[in-house]
């Protein structure tokens, strides 16, 4: 039976916004992601999953609830939980394998684990770019980077914020691929935050779609059949109807009306 | 685009042609400069010599390189240019004498002085070298210092940055008359005043630079497990990098400012120094002899700072573009 890894309980986070006024961002979230499991957090902009997955990596607190990785309390940010921006984030003034390096040094065990650099590196397919600097790699390649960055420490947990969001069609599906192959090789937790119904489907066990304002889960939907996932199969695309068909009820946007 | 071998044996004979113009010059007419000594042409004819011996020997150098051949040539009318000033110079000066005197030597007094007065010149040369290093390594380093502080720490911001924007904007000259007092010599009195001109902008770039951080580095830098003394030293410091070195090239222009008028108005040595003293002389072709100095240790200092920019700052090569890029 597998364990839970990340436990999120009655979780409220509550902004306030340029007037003054509260925002509820988050309102009585319950979320269980079990040990190995990818989850993905779907749903359209403003609806609170960035500050969901914000609050699991620990850059934010919320008001209310509880939020827990293997029983332990999260309370700051940690390489436990690796988090990887839609933006890369990746450190302009260093090379690719520095930036990678940077999150061995930046727990000072990069004498002992040196070896792991080129592992990572492998890994994530960005042999021969060890020297270049962020600006001089592509978007998609910059992205493996910041993975490899979070990756190399370990993490329990590899928390996913749009990653695939800035890239074109080709290097998404590219990017999705390396992703999977990692998640299985590995086996690490996996919570995907995206927009794209395709890419929630094509990658994860489990799908969370949220509503916004104040932001909630309306509903949550198992994906169980085998990788690799056929985007033209007929279950896909079922699976597919249903859960835009789910996003456009949770969003009460008033539906066209027809007249013959 | 290919150079062809006439075409650069032509870009050599016009780049050597206006410093030979100059030379032919120099020994053919006879020196009618209005003067109270015998005019030494020496030192003039060997520099020019000089500058000959050593375009020659770049366009050998260059004649199997299509990029130098290519940077050669088209560095070729300007130095054309520079010989037919020279040439211009000379005969207006120390040939006709149509130059008032004795304002505006011609460049034969000129550069005798190199040889008349080496040993006062360099000794004098080496007094400015100590004052510029001593009291502009140490601003850099305290205005680093004070950068770092500023931008980190909420309250260095809050009880030093005021503190540094009202002394900043005060010409460090202006200090002097204390400087001079309070300090036991006046080469430490320099010091003083070359280090608090470059603190200012030094320091004021730093804190900038750092406070300009954006905020996802340093929240990359917490979830790899950056504490907050890597998130000082591995984000906020690298990213105000291009900034500090702005600041430096800003404190440099008012280092080599600075540096002249103490030295002019109260040292014992160095290029200001010299020239204040020349000029109670009334000998001004020696103030421009120090001014030939100054144009080139400038320069080479400027140069020193260049290269150590773009090594510190290579990860910004492409990013921005440089002035040759687009050239």
């Amino acid at each position: 039976m597998s364990k839970n890894a990340v436990e999120v309980t009655g979780v409220t986070r509550i902004y306030t916004d340029v007037h003054g006024n509260p925002l509820e961002a988050l309102r009585d979230i319950n979320l269980t992601v079990n040990e190995g499991e990818f989850v993905s957090i779907i749903g359209s902009s403003g609806c609170g999953k960035t500050t969901l997955l914000r609050l699991i990596a620990g850059l934010d607190r919320p008001q209310a609830g509880t939020l827990t990785l293997n029983g332990e309390i999260i309370e700051k940010p940690s390489p436990e939980r690796g988090y990887v921006f839609q933006q890369h984030g990746l450190f302009p003034w260093l090379t690719v394998e520095k930036n990678i390096a940077a999150g061995l040094k930046a727990r000072r065990i990069y004498r002992q684990h040196k070896g792991d650099v080129s592992e990572y590196l492998n890994l994530v397919g960005l042999e021969g770019f060890e020297r270049s600097y962020p600006h001089q790699i592509s978007g998609g390649m910059a992205q493996r980077a910041a993975i490899a960055r979070s990756l190399i420490n370990r993490p329990a947990v590899l928390l996913l914020d749009e990653p695939m969001g800035a890239l074109d069609s080709f290097t998404r599906a590219d990017l999705q691929d390396k992703l999977l192959e990692i998640w299985k090789a590995n086996g690490t937790t996996m919570i995907l935050v995206t927009h794209d119904v395709d890419e929630a489907i094509y990658l994860s066990d489990r799908i969370v779609i949220m509503t916004p304002r104040p932001g909630k889960i309306s509903e949550e939907l198992i994906v169980d059949f085998p990788h690799p996932r056929h985007r033209g199969g007929v279950e896909f695309l079922n699976l597919r109807r249903v859960i835009l068909e789910k996003l456009h009820l949770a969003s009460a946007r008033p539906q066209p009306e027809y007249t013959i | 685009m290919r150079i062809s071998n006439i075409k650069f044996t032509f870009w050599t004979v016009l780049t050597l042609s206006g410093f030979a113009l100059a030379e032919v010059g120099s020994f053919v007419l006879p020196t009618l400069q209005n003067q109270t000594f015998v005019i030494r042409d020496e030192a003039y004819r060997a520099i020019l010599a000089g500058l000959i011996f050593i375009y020659l020997a770049t366009a050998v150098f260059s004649w199997f390189n299509e990029e130098r051949r290519e940077k050669y040539a088209k560095r070729a009318p300007f130095r054309f240019f520079i010989g037919l000033v020279l040439l211009t110079w000379d005969l207006l000066g120390t040939k006709f004498g149509l130059l008032h005197m004795p304002f505006f030597p011609g460049p034969s007094q000129i550069t005798w002085v190199f040889v008349e007065e080496w040993e006062f010149l360099l000794s004098n040369l080496v007094y400015s070298l100590r004052l510029y290093a001593f009291g502009f390594f140490s601003g850099v380093l305290l205005g680093v210092g004070t950068g770092i502080l500023i931008g980190w720490f909420v309250k260095a911001n809050y009880w030093i940055m005021p503190v540094l924007k009202m002394t900043g904007v005060i010409p460090a000259v202006a200090w002097m008359p204390f400087a001079l007092n309070i300090f036991p010599s006046s080469f430490l009195a320099g010091c003083f005043l070359v280090s608090m001109c470059a603190w200012f902008p030094i320091g004021f770039q730093t804190a900038r630079g750092m406070q300009a951080t954006q905020k996802a580095y340093f929240e990359v830098a917490q979830t790899i497990g950056g504490g907050r003394f890597y998130q000082l030293l591995h984000v906020a410091i690298p990213n105000a990098l291009p900034s500090i070195f702005t600041g430096v090239s800003t404190a440099n222009g008012l280092a080599f400012t600075t540096l002249v008028m103490t030295e002019m108005m109260g040292a014992r040595g160095g290029l200001g120094y010299y020239i204040n003293w020349a000029k109670a002389w009334s000998s001004y072709y020696k103030v421009y002899a120090a001014i030939i100095i100054m144009a080139v240790l400038f320069s080479v200092i400027l140069k020193i700072i260049g290269a150590i920019q773009s090594r510190a700052l290579i990860w910004q090569r492409g990013l921005t573009s440089s002035v040759e890029e687009r050239s």
